[in-house]
C-alpha cells in the first residue's frame, strides 16, 4: 500500500511538472510537446496500425537475434570455461570486445550482408553475444563441481551432460547475464533500425524526427521503454522467481 | 614419474587364504571383543568385486613440488562386502573413492571391477557424496530417475523402480518435493535411493553422514545396514569416524597420513544388527583409534607446521588431472 502511494506521488509529480512546463510555453510546442500531444500521437499511431506493425517487426528481429546469441553464447562460454587455452586467449579478447558498442559493427555488417535484415541481425547478435558468453563462462565456473561429478557418475556424458546437467546447473548464475544480453540486444536493434530505414520502432522514431513531430518521437520512446520493461518484468523476473522456488534460493537482486 | 613409482618393490607378500565370512556370523547376539582380529590376508581373487592394485597418485602442489597422495594402495573387496576406510583428514581416502568412481585417474596402478580395468565413470559404481550432490533443479523423483534416464530405460519401468527405491528409503510421499525442501537426513536418503536406482554393483560412500546430527545418523546407519542386507550390494564406505566404521563394516581399513598407505586392516565379526553404543563396538573402535591416533597426530603436526590444512581436495579436479597426466 505504501509502495503504491510512493509510486503515485512520484509519477504524479513528474507528470505535473511536465504539464506545467508545457503549459508555461517556455519552449514552443514542437520542441517540447505536452503530455496530451504525446497521448494523441500514441493513439493515432496505434489507430493506423503503424505502431503495431513496427512492434511486430522489431520484436521479431530481436527475438531471432537474441535467440541466436543465447545459443551461440552458451556454446562459446562453455568452451571458454572448460578449455584452459581458450580461457587464456579468448577470455581476454571477449572482455575487451565488450567495451565496443555493437553499432560499430554496422559499416562492416552493411558490406558483408548488404542493406537488409541480416545486417541488423548481425548487429543485434554482436550486441548481446558477449554478455551471454561471459555470463555462461562465469556460470560454468561458479557452478559447484559436484553437479558435473554426480552427473558423470550417473552416466551423463557429452551432449547429455551439457543438456541435463551443465545447462540447468548454471542457470541461476547466468540469469543476470541473459538479462543484460537482452537489454543490449534491444538497444542495438533500435540503434540499427534508426540507421537503416525499414520498418521497426527505430524507423518510426526517425520518421517522427524527419517530420519534426516530437510528440511522435516521445511516443515511440515510451513504447521502447515499455517493451523493455515488460520483457524484463515478465520474462526474466518470472524466470528468476521460478529458479528461486526450485533451488530454494533467497531473492537476490 | 610413473615409471619411477613402478620401480618400488611390492612390500606386501600375497599369501592366499579365505577371509572369514562376516555375515551372519555369531547370530546368538553375544558380543565377544576377542572376535576382532587383525587380518593380513588378501581375499582370493575369484570372489573379488573391486581390486585396487598398487594404486599411486601424485599431484603438483602449489609450490611446484610433487606430492605423493596415495602410495601403493592394495585392497581387494569381496562381492557383498561392507568395507570401511578410515584415516585422518588429508590421507586421500575420499580421493581413493573418486578414483574407483572413475572421476579421476591414478598416476599408476590399476583398479579392476570384476576383473575389468576401470577407464572412466560407470553406472556399475555410484558415488554418494558428503554434500549429497543431488540436483536442486529436479524433484526428488526426477533425481532418483536420473541415472536410469541416462541409461535410456523406458519411462514406465523408470517410474516403477523410482517408486520402489523411494519406498525403500521411506520417502515415497516426497517424490514431488524439491531438494531444498528436505532435511539433511532426507536428502542423504534421496542420494542413496538415487544411487541404488541405477542398480550399481558397488556403492561408494564418501563420508555420507558426516554432516548430519547424531539421531539422524543413527537412523541412517540402521537403514543403510538393512538396505545392504536386502540388496546384497558391495559397499566401500569412507569415514573419519572410527566408531561408525566399526558399526557398519565387515572390515575396516586404516590409511596413514600423507602419503596414504594401508596401515592395517581389521576384520569386524560382531553380530548384526549392531549399535553405535554397543560396548563391543566401542571397544573395537578404541583399539583401532589407538592406531589411528598416531596418524592424526602426524596430520595435526603438519597442520601446525604448514599453517594450512594439507588436505587433498577431490574438488581440485584440474590439479589432480594435471597430476595424473604426467
Amino acid at each position: 500500500m505504501k509502495r503504491v502511494a510512493r509510486y503515485v506521488i512520484f509519477y504524479g509529480a513528474l507528470f505535473a511538472l511536465w504539464t506545467i512546463l508545457a503549459k508555461l510555453k517556455i519552449w514552443p510546442p514542437y520542441l517540447f510537446p505536452a503530455p496530451w500531444g504525446v497521448a494523441e500521437a500514441l493513439y493515432a499511431g496505434f489507430q493506423d496500425h503503424t505502431y503495431w506493425v513496427a512492434i511486430r517487426v522489431s520484436m521479431q528481429r530481436v527475438l531471432i537475434g537474441y535467440g541466436i546469441s543465447v545459443v551461440l553464447g552458451m556454446i562459446l562460454g562453455l568452451g571458454v570455461a572448460s578449455n584452459k587455452f581458450l580461457e587464456e586467449t579468448m577470455g581476454g579478447l571477449l572482455v575487451s570486445l565488450q567495451s565496443l558498442p555493437s553499432i560499430c559493427w554496422w559499416p562492416l555488417a552493411l558490406l558483408w550482408f548488404g542493406l537488409n535484415q541480416n545486417a541488423i541481425l548481425f548487429v543485434v547478435i554482436m550486441g548481446s553475444l558477449l554478455s551471454v558468453t561471459l555470463a555462461m563462462e562465469d556460470g560454468r565456473k561458479q557452478m559447484p563441481k559436484i553437479f558435473s561429478q554426480a552427473g558423470r557418475n550417473l552416466g551423463a556424458k557429452g551432449f547429455k551432460l551439457f543438456w541435463y546437467i551443465l545447462l540447468p546447473a548454471s542457470l541461476p548464475f547466468i540469469v543476470s547475464g541473459l538479462k543484460q544480453g537482452w537489454a543490449f540486444a534491444w538497444r542495438s536493434l533500435i540503434t540499427a533500425e534508426m540507421l537503416y530505414l525499414s520498418l521497426g520502432l527505430g524507423q518510426v522514431l526517425m520518421m517522427g524526427r524527419d517530420l519534426n513531430d516530437m510528440s511522435a518521437v516521445i511516443a515511440v520512446m515510451f513504447l521502447i521503454i515499455a517493451i523493455g520493461y515488460i520483457v524484463d518484468g515478465v520474462v526474466f523476473k518470472g524466470m528468476e522467481r521460478h529458479l528461486q522456488n526450485k533451488w530454494g534460493l533467497t531473492a537476490t537482486s | 614419474m610413473s615409471a619411477n613409482l613402478h620401480q618400488f618393490p611390492n612390500p606386501l607378500p600375497l599369501p592366499v587364504g579365505p577371509i572369514a565370512p562376516s555375515r551372519p556370523s555369531n547370530p546368538s547376539g553375544k558380543i565377544d571383543p576377542a572376535s576382532v582380529g587383525r587380518i593380513v590376508r588378501p581375499v582370493p581373487p575369484a570372489t573379488n568385486k573391486v581390486g585396487l592394485n598398487d594404486i599411486c597418485l601424485s599431484y603438483r602442489a602449489q609450490s611446484g613440488t610433487r606430492l605423493l597422495a596415495l602410495d601403493r594402495i592394495n585392497l581387494q573387496v569381496q562381492t557383498g562386502e561392507f568395507l570401511c576406510i578410515v584415516g585422518p583428514s588429508g590421507c586421500g581416502k575420499s580421493t581413493l573413492l573418486h578414483l574407483v568412481a572413475g572421476l579421476h585417474h591414478q598416476t599408476s596402478g590399476e583398479i579392476r571391477i570384476d576383473g575389468k580395468p576401470v577407464e572412466g565413470p560407470g553406472t556399475d559404481r555410484i558415488l554418494i557424496f558428503q554434500e549429497h550432490g543431488l540436483f536442486p533443479w529436479l524433484t526428488v523423483r526426477q533425481n532418483v530417475e536420473f541415472g536410469m534416464k541416462m541409461k535410456g530405460i523406458p519411462k514406465t519401468e523408470r517410474q516403477e523402480k523410482t517408486q520402489h527405491y523411494l519406498r525403500l528409503v521411506h520417502l515415497a510421499k516426497f517424490e514431488n518435493s524439491y531438494i531444498h525442501q528436505l532435511s539433511g537426513g532426507m536428502r542423504q536418503r534421496v542420494a542413496i535411493a538415487r544411487a541404488l536406482a541405477t542398480e550399481p554393483d558397488v556403492l561408494l560412500m564418501d563420508e555420507p553422514f558426516a554432516a548430519l546430527d547424531a539421531q539422524t545418523r543413527d537412523l541412517l546407519h540402521d537403514e543403510l545396514e538393512r538396505i545392504w542386507a536386502d540388496t546384497g550390494r558391495t559397499i566401500i564406505f569412507v569415514t573419519h569416524n572410527v566408531r561408525e566404521a566399526v558399526r557398519l563394516g565387515d572390515r575396516v581399513v586404516l590409511l596413514t597420513f600423507r602419503p596414504g598407505r594401508v596401515k592395517s586392516e581389521f576384520l569386524i565379526e560382531l553380530p548384526r544388527p549392531r549399535h553405535l553404543e554397543d560396548p563391543a563396538v566401542a571397544g573395537t573402535a578404541r583399539a583401532i583409534l589407538d592406531e589411528l591416533r598416531e596418524e592424526i597426530n602426524r596430520s595435526l603436526e603438519a597442520e601446525y607446521r604448514e599453517g594450512v590444512k594439507p588436505r587433498i581436495d577431490p574438488q581440485q579436479e584440474s590439479e589432480l588431472e594435471e597430476g595424473s597426466r604426467v
